[in-house]
């Protein structure tokens, strides 16, 4: 459930649910277990869901929140769908890097460019 | 806008599990580090180290114990290096028992990353023999600060 709580933006077009997030920092454990539930809620509603997770305006993100990106690209892969990474900070794209998971993810410089590989 | 100083600051608390208290601290000591000339990279290093520590020490170092008790947190900010220890109140445990997060057989398993970012980042980390401290030392190249 979204709720007037909802730390993020979620829009869909074009059969693609495009999730953006409104805090700079996703480090506190407790958010980023509700982030996780309702992305998680986001992909069981269709069976082959296509997902584009933006990071514009993301500044600091922890390891408990690239763990929940896992939890959830492991979701997507299991219905059949595709899930694609976009607008990461240079500093956080550093991470991916550092933690090889630029080889588990497919991610995109922009929106645009991520919209348009989807399949 | 604060003028640069180049005197140590210490910081000591008793840190609870509570997230507000936790932001807190972390930005003391961030912006210490921006007052002493710490670039960019240099915050985003040491805040994620900080966190992956703090985080990691209520998650794993307490697991199974009182929710309310509180770790021992230090952080010295000199303009030729920060210095940070995490301590809990738990048994400790073995670093070198960590399985290798970026192994391709490892890369889909959520958790596990948070001890080797902090070792990524910084110059040097230490745990005490107990392995419930670490002790984690960032200094910065001519291009960090």
């Amino acid at each position: 459930m979204a709720g007037e709580e909802s730390r993020l933006r979620i829009t869909k077009s074009d059969g693609v649910t495009r999730v953006e997030f409104l805090d700079r920092n996703i480090l506190d454990e407790a958010n980023i277990q509700k982030i996780g539930e309702e992305i998680s809620n986001i992909v069981d509603e269709d069976d082959r869901p296509r997902l584009l997770i933006s990071f514009a305006n993301v500044d600091h993100l922890s390891s408990a929140a690239l763990g929940t990106l896992i939890t959830i690209n492991n979701k997507v892969k299991n219905r059949g769908g595709q899930l694609r990474l976009s607008n990461i900070d240079p500093q956080i794209h550093e991470v991916f890097v550092i933690t090889r998971l630029v080889n588990l993810f497919e991610i995109h410089e922009d929106a645009e460019q991520a919209l348009a590989s989807f399949s | 806008m604060a003028e640069p100083t180049h005197s140590p600051q210490h910081f000591r608390a008793e840190l609870p599990r509570d997230t507000g208290e936790i932001q807190r601290f972390t930005g003391e000591v961030i912006e210490a580090a921006e007052r002493m000339g710490y670039a960019k990279a240099a915050r985003f290093a040491v805040r994620l180290a900080f966190e992956e520590a703090v985080s990691n020490a209520f998650k794993h170092g307490h697991a199974g114990l009182d929710r309310s008790l509180t770790l021992l947190v230090e952080a010295e900010v000199a303009p030729d290096r920060i210095r940070l220890v995490v301590e809990d109140r738990g048994p400790g445990f073995d670093p070198g028992a960590i399985a290798d997060p970026t192994l391709d057989e490892n890369l889909d398993k959520p958790s596990g990353r948070g001890l080797m970012l902090i070792r990524a980042y910084m110059t040097r980390v230490e745990f005490n023999e107990a392995g419930n401290r670490i002790e984690m030392l960032y200094r910065p190249t001519g291009e960090q600060a």
